[in-house]
């Protein structure tokens, strides 16, 4: 088979999977657990044997045209170099490893088998568009990830806030797609085509004429996709779906292909100076403002989402300095921690039975209960806070270097102010990083206070994928940034000096500073009791996930927020904490400046059509019937009175006839 | 003799059984003025055959033939009259022509204006089918 | 004809002209009482003076067969059934206040404005038109006989059929009512018992009695085949209100 051949089938055999999910879940659920798996973990193996192939070397093109399509033709095309080699090894590893996990997790859900089907869907979805070489095409699976992420966070749709999640989901991303589309289509007429490879030879040569147009209705698309200020709020409320789900989304598709579309099609953004500060102040804003927000939050999985957000933040600076090969590097260490962030968060949900860190720090033994969990996620936390030598420290230092790269004016295609922000911004939320990386650990593992409920080891399934992720967190970093550059084709990746000291010692300083708000205000634990734990102790993880975030809310008031003096974020943030656990309401904002001049402008449209446009109608309805009325008065059924009219009218008729005949 | 006389008494008979048609209520005396208008026509009809016969070469008669032909169709028509009067008599317990208003859209058929006029059509009903019921008792007794 | 219209003026009438329009006047006043009297029987009655009025105008226009057909079949037998239909409807003898419908006003205006029209026409058209009545009388048997046998054959054989599809509606309409015989014939019996005692064995007598007398007179006039469809319907309708 060539690699053209092996690259086709790896979309196509989840895509196939879900096809037949969907179709064989009723009737043959025995089915249902092998067709999640085996073809992702078919597709895993397919997508490394397509990188094998690549090796780094030239970009592999192949296209076929089914159809004239009009002016701007379109193909299914496959564009593999580097970039989309290694993402789509990512991908695959990722989503098997959710797949293998899902298994375990929601082992008793009833809609298991669609479920199953839709995470396929999702993955082959990404798949395309890592592999696309045709913007078409690619947006095809781009809308197909939109689609199967509403109905996947909208899994456990019986929950209120799983459905509004779900629907916020979509909207949101779809606000993005619009300005999205319009871009695309602005950047195939410029370039007159769809392919990836012709566009980027149309902007070398310097034949996109409105770039910064495109650049920015492109990046409102990447914005929605990839949770970026301000299109990100979707991402933190998408908690309500199953946290498989999460780390689907967060880690490897979804969230990464914003990040992996702008990488892919950098030229085009670099073309407009304008549109590269842009993306820096969009990152800036976003990676400050979610660490900040990530700090206060109370829900462990609403912790991770907004350090999602951060990362992604960190990403598209990189990109906004005109580095993706840094940007590229940590979406793949990211996609690895963050995934198994995820999945361990997942088992201690459901080992603690709730979601809340209020609640968590108040029990004694949790670290013992899920030993696994526990030390994968400590890996992962240390990757994330970006201490070396965990996977996260090298490719955060790739983009802190890059930035100040570009800061002190070394690099040509991306502005020198671009670099500070990005570089200022990073290095303000590696501190915040480590603050709320050490909170999260500090909250979850080193409670005090009564024992969590026992309820037996995890399954072995759970487990095995933990530490199968935890591999890449501890060691691909450092393996991987001395290969990269080949084949991403750029610049070194390796740490530089000056950033690497100085984003790990303010790493540090942010993780003892957390550490001592926490040895200060963990006296108060014993004195404020709270927390509550989900009923159903014995069932599976994905109903005790449920239970947990349905009860947030009404136990704590809030669904990012508790009431609980013995956070150290608390501590840290002062006054800034109230604001930051709300996300500092852009919800709030948003509901004032879009959702309610909407419903407004509903209402009025209401009461136009129901009060001016249907009195019109009933007018045009009354108005013949009161004539029906008056002429119904002359039926009287007398057929006397109907001859005498009758004859009248003949008589009249008769005379004029006659006068007319006469010509009187 | 002139032809005015004939003609103006069988125009002013036409529009006598004209007004007995409009406005007799008896079934029965509507018929009468019915045949009044077909006896003024049949009076035309002789007048102007006299008048032609006289004044043309060849009228092969047609004008009394004509006359014949009505004088047998009218007793046909009064035949049939009378059945229908009866049968509709026998139905409904009325010959009145002006209480035989089944042509008429009834209120009740309506369904946006049914409250009041379905009532009263309600009650004329009913008191129709008590005036019949009274009748078969009287008829009984 | 204009130097007969200058010879014949209006104010110096023949005799015939004098006999024609005092009987027309009889016969128009017969008219009127007949659609305006509120005594339905003599509505009936007045209706045969009128009828006969008719057949002397037609003498007087020397159409004689014309008049006895309308003597024998309006007089005879029309009015004679039309009185059945009043008895078998228990029209009520005497006067009857509600003899005219609400709409007379209405009909009246009509009625006038028609005869207006009318009048004023036909005035208009033959105000000379002469019609010499002298020589050989224009309607004699002879005469009708000859022209209906020779030239209108198939019209008389056609109206052959509409009587006998007249006489089989007639039938019919009268049997419909047999599926509720037993209530009309209670409802219609003691009436005409009431009003008329001998009318049962009157309708034996008089319906065939009707039928009967032009059939051997007019073996070859249409007379005898057309009151014939009437009689049968009107008869059998009569006997079945009588029962």
């Amino acid at each position: 088979m060539t690699t053209t051949t092996l690259a086709v089938l790896v979309p196509l055999l989840p895509f196939l999977a879900a096809v037949a999910g969907l179709l064989l879940g009723r009737t043959a659920p025995g089915f249902v657990r092998p067709l999640a798996v085996l073809p992702a973990l078919a597709s895993l193996v397919l997508a490394v044997l397509v990188a094998a192939d690549q090796g780094g070397g030239r970009a592999i093109d192949a296209a076929t045209r089914l159809t004239p399509t009009g002016s701007v033709p379109i193909d299914l095309a496959l564009h593999i170099d580097g970039f989309a080699a290694l993402v789509a090894v990512l991908v695959a590893v990722v989503a098997t490893c959710v797949q293998i996990y899902s298994t375990g997790y929601l082992r008793d859900d009833p809609r298991y088998p669609s479920y199953a089907a839709l995470v396929s869907l999702f993955t082959s979805a990404m798949l395309l568009v890592v592999y696309s070489g045709d913007l078409m095409v690619l947006l095809v699976g781009w809308e197909v990830m939109g689609i199967c992420s509403y109905f996947l966070v909208g899994h456990y749709w019986e929950t209120p806030e799983a459905r509004a999640a779900s629907l916020k989901a979509f909207l949101v991303t779809k606000l993005g797609d619009v300005p999205f589309l319009i871009g695309l289509f602005a950047l195939a007429t410029d370039a007159g085509s769809f392919r990836i490879t012709e566009i980027l030879g149309a902007v070398a040569s310097g034949n996109l004429h409105h770039p910064t147009l495109i650049a920015l209705l492109l990046l409102a698309g990447v914005a929605g996709k990839s949770a970026q200020f301000p299109l990100h709020t979707w991402l933190p409320d998408a908690m309500a779906g199953p946290t498989p789900v999460s780390a689907l989304i967060h880690a490897a598709t979804m969230v990464a292909a914003g990040v992996y579309f702008t990488a892919r099609l950098l030229p085009v953004f670099q073309a407009s100076s304008a549109a590269m500060t842009v993306l820096a102040v969009m990152a800036a804003v976003t990676m400050a403002g979610s660490a900040l927000a990530a700090l206060a939050q109370d829900d462990i999985k609403r912790v991770l989402a907004y350090s999602t957000i951060g990362q992604l933040g960190y990403m598209t600076g990189a990109l906004a300095v005109g580095d993706r090969g840094a940007a590229v590097f940590h979406l793949l260490s990211h996609g690895a921690f963050k995934a198994l962030l995820f999945l361990a968060a997942g088992t201690v949900i459901h080992a603690a039975g709730t979601n809340s860190l209020a609640a968590m720090s108040r029990m004694g033994n949790l670290r013992d209960r899920v030993p696994d969990a526990y030390w994968t996620m400590t890996v992962a936390l240390l990757a994330l806070a970006a201490i070396p030598p965990f996977s996260g420290f090298f490719s955060k230092e790739s983009v802190l270097g890059a930035a100040e790269h570009t800061a002190t004016g070394h690099t040509a295609h991306a502005p020198g102010a671009a670099g500070w922000i990005v570089l200022v911004a990073g290095l303000l939320t590696a501190v915040l990083t480590a603050a709320y990386a050490t909170r999260l650990w500090l909250l979850a593992f080193r409670g005090r206070g009564a024992d969590a409920p026992s309820h037996g080891r995890q399954p072995l399934t759970m487990n095995t994928v933990l530490w199968v992720l935890a591999v890449p967190s501890l060691a691909f970093g450092g393996l991987a940034y001395r290969v990269l550059p080949d084949w991403f084709g750029g610049g070194s990746l390796a740490p530089a000096l000056t950033t690497s000291v100085l984003g790990t010692g303010l790493a540090l300083a942010g993780g003892i500073v957390t550490y001592g708000a926490w040895r200060h205000t963990t006296a108060l634990t014993a004195r404020t009791p709270m927390g509550a734990v989900a009923a159903h102790h014995e069932a599976d993880a994905g109903l005790v996930e449920a239970e947990a975030i349905a009860s947030h809310r009404p136990a704590y008031g809030d669904i990012a927020y508790a009431p609980d003096p013995a956070d150290p974020g608390r501590l840290l943030l002062g006054p800034l904490h109230r604001h930051a656990a709300a996300g500092f309401h852009l919800d709030a904002v948003y509901a004032a400046l879009l959702v309610r001049p909407v419903l407004a402008a509903a209402d009025l449209v209401r009461f136009l059509d129901r009060e001016v446009v249907e009195t019109y109608v009933r007018a045009a309805g009354g108005v013949p019937r009161l004539l029906g009325a008056a002429v119904r008065r002359a039926q009287t059924g007398n057929v006397q009175t109907y001859v005498s009219a009758l004859l009248a009218g003949t008589v009249v008729l008769t005379v004029a006839v006659v006068l007319v005949a006469t010509g009187a | 003799m002139h032809l005015v006389y004939p003609a103006v008494l069988s125009a002013l008979l036409f529009c006598t059984g004209l007004y007995g048609v409009l406005a007799r209520r008896n079934a029965i005396l509507v018929l009468m003025s019915v045949e009044l208008m077909l006896n003024a026509v049949n009076l035309n009809l002789v007048a102007f055959d006299v008048w032609l016969s006289k004044a043309a070469v060849e009228t092969l008669h047609s004008g009394q033939a004509l006359t014949l032909f009505t004088i047998a169709i009218a007793a046909a028509e009064i035949g049939i009259g009378l059945a229908i009067v009866l049968a509709v008599h026998r139905d409904r317990g009325t010959s009145d022509i002006d209480r035989l208003r089944a042509a008429a859209e009834g209120p009740d058929d309506d369904p946006d204006d049914s409250d009041a006029p379905g009532h009263d059509s309600g009650a004329a009903a009913t008191a129709r089918g008590a005036a019949q019921a009274d009748e078969k008792a009287e008829a009984t007794a | 004809m204009n130097l007969a219209a200058q010879t014949h003026g209006f104010l110096s009438p023949t005799g015939v002209e004098i006999a024609f329009l005092l009987v027309g006047l009889a016969t128009f006043g017969a008219a009127l009482v007949t659609v305006t009297t509120k005594q339905l029987v003599h509505a009936a009655l007045w209706l045969v003076v009128t009828l006969g009025g008719l057949a002397v105008e037609y003498l007087l226009l020397t159409a004689e067969f014309i008049a006895w057909v309308q003597v024998l079949i309006y007089v005879g037998s029309v009015v004679v059934l039309l009185l059945f239909g009043l008895m078998l409807t228990k029209a009520p003898i005497g006067r009857s206040p509600d003899a005219d419908s609400p709409n007379r006003w209405a009909a009246l205006a009509v009625a006038v404005a028609a005869a207006a029209a009318l009048v004023w026409v036909v005035a208009d058209a033959f105000r000379t038109t002469w019609i010499d009545l002298d020589g050989a009388a224009a309607g004699t048997t002879r005469v009708t006989g000859e022209s209906l046998f020779q030239n209108w054959v198939l019209p008389f054989e056609a109206l052959s059929v509409l009587l006998l599809a007249a006489l089989v509606g007639a039938i019919v309409l009268s049997r419909k009512a047999k599926a509720d015989a037993d209530a009309t014939t209670d409802t219609a019996t003691p009436p005409a018992a009431a009003t008329r005692p001998p009318a049962p064995g009157a309708t034996r007598t008089q319906a065939p009695g009707t039928t009967r007398p032009p059939a051997p007179g007019g073996a070859q006039t249409p007379a005898p085949g057309s009151p014939q469809a009437p009689a049968p319907g009107g008869d059998r309708s009569a006997e079945e209100g009588a029962r």
